[in-house]
């Protein structure tokens, strides 16, 4: 009887110390469930679901503020791989929050630029090169097409323009082939 | 010289027909000068090269018109003499039938050289030789047009044999056999010379047995050497694939991700080699190529031809389509593609242009359902599922058909050729790849724009924290007896104002 007692107590000792030395040990820093959601959201920085940026969104959906189909430039893909790792129901995107358009980048005119600086201040991944009074230009290869240069230009210079096709990142289709009329006459 | 003779046979493959004897029936030809050269910039794997010539420049042939940018890229030369009529988007061999940038040269018919100058390799030592190798614009010729210095310089590898792709195992296709007919001196001073830059001690040519006439041409240009072995292998598609011709020849495995130099292997098209040969030796850009001219066409047969020759007189010069459906496939039957337009110029990668039969013209096959027959999984020389493949990519899961390791797929389209049901496979695999691709791109995009993001969290962050600081430290500066000697001072003015104010009301 004693014994067992002894036993038990020694084994919940040692079970309680290694459980106490991996807890420190091992912390997750951070709540990886919002890196993982991060991971999903496209990164345009854009704002379009009613958080300024990614991450608050992704933080949102984490403790339940904000739903999963809150992102249009993620898409219904996005909403999918979204619904997948949080383990609810897919849902259609919520078109009050804008709808999935084609991927594009600002482009400012620079015979109209005025160079006051508004969109410089408001890009949210430093995408725009300029200074006061000198001609503003967007660095393409860094811009994600959030649109939020655009209201603030006092001399709407700046258009968005969709990515063409072109030989860089052309893709092959999806083979489309007629049935055989044999087939045809089999159904 | 030696023969080896025990091969190591890979798995699947399929035994085409090989149609080769129709297209070498007259040596090599050479295309004259065309006025006008299309040349694009992109004709490589690799970063766009960096112009250095403008509209109205006079340029002399071999003359450099376009800088590799970084180490994958490759240099582009003027194919003639002439001038530069015009910079703009061109026409491109590619199954996507978009435009690209390119030069078009007007062509002043004398074919002027620019001082050719040979490299004296062993005086300036190898690495100054392989660096030099990238202003040559030297790419793979058998078809992949990867830059070759790339392959030619690792310094924490070793190379200990060079293997020589002369297999040409795709249908129609003979450039490589015609070269080895007509020109295997330079071929042998080639392998020479790439084996020293190399440090390899052997090289094997490995040589589809349907060549014999460049074979004998082997055999007799390489009696005297005796590091340089020859391996004939059977005919059997795809042979002339890199990793299954080094498995042919060495038995050995090719792990995914690993290349064959780490295995002290490196492997050149012979075309390449020759191309390697007549810059180093005679300082000649890589300017022209051989290119096959086959399939439904009325005179088949080999030509050299200058990069940015239109197509078109290629196609002429062969006499045209025998039956005219107006299709062209470049490169062969199995992995080639259909140009969408022959308004296009010829270009490094272009080994072979047919003209299409009308078997090849997929519109007239009539796909069938799978009926999961699994051929295709035994006509697979990478050992994979095609149906499983083909299942996943139809369907649009592209995760799962990485998980059935779609990009260990050569595309080699033995599976396509075997399908009782003519189902496309190969393009689904070609589509499933490249929207798996585009996709890694964008999720690349998606970490830079992260990264950046953060940065200008940070920045401003760090910006208001110094702003802080800065009127802190300032209103720590001025004491309070300065604070209160200003006051004074103020009050002082006011009170002087208030003053003058009451005198001029007075005067009033």
């Amino acid at each position: 009887m004693l014994i067992a007692i002894l036993v038990l107590i020694l084994l919940a000792l040692i079970i309680g110390l290694v459980l106490g030395f991996s807890s420190i040990k091992f912390k997750v820093k951070g709540d990886p469930i919002v890196e993982k959601i991060d991971a999903i959201l496209p990164q345009t920085q854009c704002g379009q679901c009613s958080y300024p940026g990614c991450k608050p969104y992704a933080k949102a959906i984490a403790s339940g503020e904000a739903d999963i189909n809150q992102c249009p430039p993620g898409g219904e893909d996005g909403v999918k791989a979204l619904a997948e790792l949080m383990g609810v129901e897919y849902k259609p995107l919520d078109e009050s929050h804008g709808i999935t358009k084609p991927k594009s980048v600002a482009f400012i005119d620079e015979d109209t630029c005025i160079g006051c600086t508004l969109c410089i201040q408001a890009c949210p991944v430093d995408a725009i090169l300029g200074a006061a009074k000198q001609m503003h230009t967007i660095i393409e290869k860094e811009c994600t097409g959030c649109e939020l240069c655009l209201p603030p230009c006092p001399v709407d210079c700046i258009t968005m323009e969709v990515i063409e096709e072109n030989a860089e990142n052309w893709k092959w289709k999806y083979p489309v082939y007629s049935l055989s009329k044999k087939t045809a006459k089999v159904q | 010289m030696k023969i080896i003779e025990n091969i190591f046979k890979f798995n699947g493959g399929v035994k085409a027909q090989t149609r080769k004897s129709i297209s070498t029936k007259v040596g090599i030809q050479k295309i004259g000068i065309p006025k006008y050269l299309k040349i694009p910039l992109r004709q490589h794997i690799g970063n766009l090269p960096k112009l250095k010539v403008k509209e109205g420049d006079v340029v002399l042939k071999g003359q450099l018109i376009a800088e590799a940018d970084g180490s994958v890229s490759a240099a582009i030369h003027a194919p003639t003499s002439g001038k530069i009529k015009s910079i703009e988007k061109i026409l491109l061999p590619h199954p996507s039938g978009l435009p690209d940038y390119g030069v078009i040269i007007e062509s002043d018919m004398k074919d002027k050289w620019i001082k050719k100058i040979p490299i004296n390799w062993a005086k300036i030592g190898v690495e100054a030789t392989i660096k030099a190798l990238q202003n040559s614009g030297i790419v793979g010729l058998g078809g992949a047009a990867f830059p070759s210095h790339l392959k030619m310089g690792s310094k924490a590898t070793k190379i200990n044999t060079l293997i020589v792709n002369a297999a040409e195992c795709e249908p129609y296709i003979t450039c490589d056999d015609m070269v080895m007919r007509e020109r295997s001196e330079d071929l042998i001073n080639g392998i020479e010379l790439v084996e020293s830059l190399l440090g390899a001690k052997n090289t094997i040519i490995g040589i589809e047995d349907n060549k014999p006439e460049a074979l004998s041409q082997l055999q007799f240009h390489t009696k005297s050497h005796k590091n340089i072995s020859i391996k004939v292998v059977p005919t059997i598609y795809p042979s002339g694939d890199a990793k299954r011709l080094i498995f042919l020849i060495n038995g050995i495995k090719i792990p995914k991700g690993k290349r064959s130099s780490e295995y002290g292997i490196q492997m050149f098209n012979v075309a390449t080699i020759i191309a390697i040969y007549r810059y180093i030796s005679f300082g000649e850009p890589s300017l022209s190529r051989i290119t096959t001219i086959s399939g439904n066409i009325t005179k088949p047969q080999n030509y050299e031809v200058l990069f940015g020759t239109p197509l078109k007189a290629l196609i002429n010069q062969s006499g045209g389509q025998k039956i005219k459906n107006d299709n062209f496939i470049m490169g062969g039957p199995m992995m080639g593609f259909k140009l969408p337009s022959i308004d296009v110029p010829v270009t490094k990668a272009m080994n072979c242009v047919l003209g299409a039969e009308p078997e090849m013209i997929e519109d007239k096959k009539e796909p069938l359902p799978c009926i999961r027959c699994a051929k295709c999984a035994e006509a697979c020389p990478v050992s994979l599922q095609p149906q499983e493949l083909y299942w996943f990519s139809k369907s649009d899961q592209f995760e799962k058909a990485q998980e059935y390791k779609l990009f260990d797929c050569i595309e080699c389209g033995c599976c396509s050729y075997v399908c009782p049901s003519n189902i496309p496979l190969v393009q689904f695999y070609r589509y499933a790849k490249s929207e798996l691709i585009s996709e890694f791109r964008a999720q690349e995009e998606a970490d830079v724009a992260r990264e950046r993001n953060e940065f200008r969290i940070m920045r401003l962050e760090r910006e208001r924290q110094e702003r802080a600081e800065r009127n802190a430290k300032r209103r720590a500066q001025s004491s309070k007896e300065e604070k209160s000697k200003l006051i004074d001072e103020k009050r002082a003015a006011i009170s002087a104002a208030m003053d003058r104010i009451k005198e001029y009301e007075k005067k009033k």
